[in-house]
């Protein structure tokens, strides 16, 4: 395991959250104009000294995390171990969090169940709370046909199922040109196939639109093959935080992959035993 | 059995007349059959001819307008109320706790126990009557309007938050829609209670209307006048189910809800 990629990643020691310390490079096209307001080389969020307990309960321990204008950003950890805490933190959907936290106004939430409103059809969900304008419902209709589900905006949510539900979610949260996304395990519960079909469609909807992301999952498979950096988030501090590189290294078939794949598992406390019986 | 009068394709509102109609039959033969006296139950027969005759001298349909005026605006006033207060307390903390104790308090009183204190304060004429509907029929309106805000998914309110929605925008987009199924319950109860409510009120001192047409007829042991303006409250109470079903299947057409095998 002495390769290239152990240089990459610093394990934290002690309470000091490592916080990769070079600008990582931006994943959609350079050519491209930067989005409407945004400075290049600012930080979407910068938070500091992020604290939150539960009762006593210490979740998330004067935490630092850092998200470049643009990058997206995965954040791992065990069940319970304050991920969905950290991006409520950051989504300003928390009263009781204490620190220093930094994060356009531009942001929107895409949470693990899509929370459309029943009450009103697919294309009155995704314009919800846009200024009404001359243009709003163009966009909104835009915003459908990107998800590919122009088709859909006069259904009625419940008829939806539960994959095109989550990209009318994403729709919504697009249409209003974030800055920063926060995605809170949006796949978790996606049937296997559906979940790669979204994956493929979030991929290409990030690197058109550039917002910064925070995709916070369980799924290290999903991590790697979605972001620019994974962050590992133990005993309330970023016990890990890992650069991954160019995307094209990283397909499932690639030995990257399988190295990404193992160094992020073992910070999370799983080791795969090839040899081990099948249960 | 259904099997087989599935097969027959007999149309479902048939299959669905098949009890009542058993019944007006046993009826029928009792009476024919001189089991059953005049005096405690008139013949079917007797009922529809006396029921002819009472729209026919307009004494059923005066009487039956008085009523429905007085169960509008008691409706009118009550439903107003109950959903105002729901509202208040539902939204707003403070509205809970001046609101919601008394209200909570003021329902588990028997309505009727209210009459003699009403007519000191309203006098015995109209006045009376529609409160003493209005008040009635406020108590379902908002013990169900007022949990349905409250039981509104607190995540749909979180998402709408982070989408920009203020609190005006809120209430509007997701609170409010989000309590309307339970709105509806409450204004299904409250014709109910309407109508029951109606015949106690126009006890007192009423000299026209559904329920003094019933007090005079039981004075002459009317039996057939008391069945027929028990079948027009049926009638009534099928017409009421029918508009909020109506409204339901217009207002809530985005739930798809499970409608039996």
């Amino acid at each position: 395991m002495a390769s290239q990629l152990q240089r990459d990643v610093k394990i934290a020691n002690g309470r000091a959250p490592a916080v990769h310390p070079h600008p990582v490079p931006l994943r959609h096209d350079p050519g491209r104009p930067d989005h409407a307001g945004r400075e290049p080389g600012r930080p979407a969020v910068s938070a500091r000294g992020v604290t939150r307990d539960f009762d006593g309960r210490v979740v998330l321990d004067g935490l630092d995390v850092d998200i470049a204008a643009g990058e997206f950003v995965a954040l791992l950890g065990r069940s319970g171990s304050g991920k969905t805490t950290l991006l409520r933190a950051l989504g300003g959907l928390d009263q009781g969090v204490v620190g220093d936290i930094d994060v356009p106004d531009a942001l929107a939430v895409v949470f693990q169940e899509p929370r459309l409103l029943p009450w009103k059809r697919v294309a009155a969900n995704v314009v919800l709370g846009l200024p009404r304008g001359a243009g709003t419902d163009f966009k909104g209709a835009d915003a459908l046909a990107e998800v590919g589900l122009a088709d859909h905006a006069r259904a009625w949510p419940i008829t939806l199922s539960g994959g095109e539900a989550q990209r009318v979610a994403l729709a919504r949260a697009l249409v209003r040109e974030p800055e920063l996304l926060l995605l809170d395990e949006p796949f978790g519960a996606l049937d296997a196939l559906t979940r790669i079909k979204v994956h493929t469609l979030v991929r290409r909807l990030v690197a058109r639109h550039g917002p910064a992301v925070l995709l916070v999952t369980h799924d290290v498979d999903e991590a790697v093959l979605l972001a620019d950096r994974v962050l590992v988030l133990t005993e309330g501090h970023i016990s890990l935080d890992v650069p991954l590189g160019p995307l094209e290294d990283r397909s499932r078939r690639s030995p990257r992959f399988a190295e990404l794949r193992s160094i992020l598992l073992a910070e999370l406390g799983v080791f795969e035993d090839d040899d081990a019986p099948p249960i | 059995m259904s099997k087989v009068i599935d097969q027959l394709a007999v149309p479902r509102w048939c299959r669905r007349l098949l009890g009542p109609a058993v019944v007006v039959a046993f009826w029928a033969l009792a009476s024919e059959a001189g089991w059953l006296d005049p005096q405690t139950l008139a013949s079917p027969t007797t009922v529809f001819s006396t029921g002819v005759d009472l729209v026919g001298d307009g004494r059923l349909p005066e009487a039956l307008w008085v009523s429905v005026q007085r169960v509008l605006w008691g409706l009118l006033f009550g439903i107003t109320a109950g959903t105002v207060l729901a509202v208040v307390s539902g939204l707003f903390r403070l509205g809970e706790d001046v609101i919601d104790s008394s209200v909570q308090f003021l329902r588990t009183l028997p309505v009727f126990a209210l009459i003699p204190l009403f007519i000191l304060w309203f006098g015995i004429g109209e006045e009376v009557k529609i409160i003493l509907i209005a008040v009635a029929v406020s108590f379902p309106v908002y013990i169900n309007t007022f949990s349905a805000i409250r039981g509104v998914d607190e995540k749909l309110v979180e998402a709408a938050q982070t989408f920009g929605l203020g609190r005006a925008a809120l209430v509007r987009n997701v609170v409010l829609p989000g309590a309307l199924p339970g709105f509806l319950v409450g204004l299904r109860f409250s014709l109910v209670i309407a109508w029951l409510v109606l015949v106690v009120a126009e006890t007192i001192n009423a000299t026209k209307g559904m329920g003094y047409l019933m007090n005079e007829a039981r004075a002459f042991g009317q039996t057939d006048v008391l069945v027929v303006a028990l079948v027009t409250f049926g009638v009534l109470g099928i017409l009421s189910d029918a508009f909020v079903r109506l409204l339901e299947r217009n207002l809530l057409s985005w739930r798809r809800s499970f409608s039996g095998t």
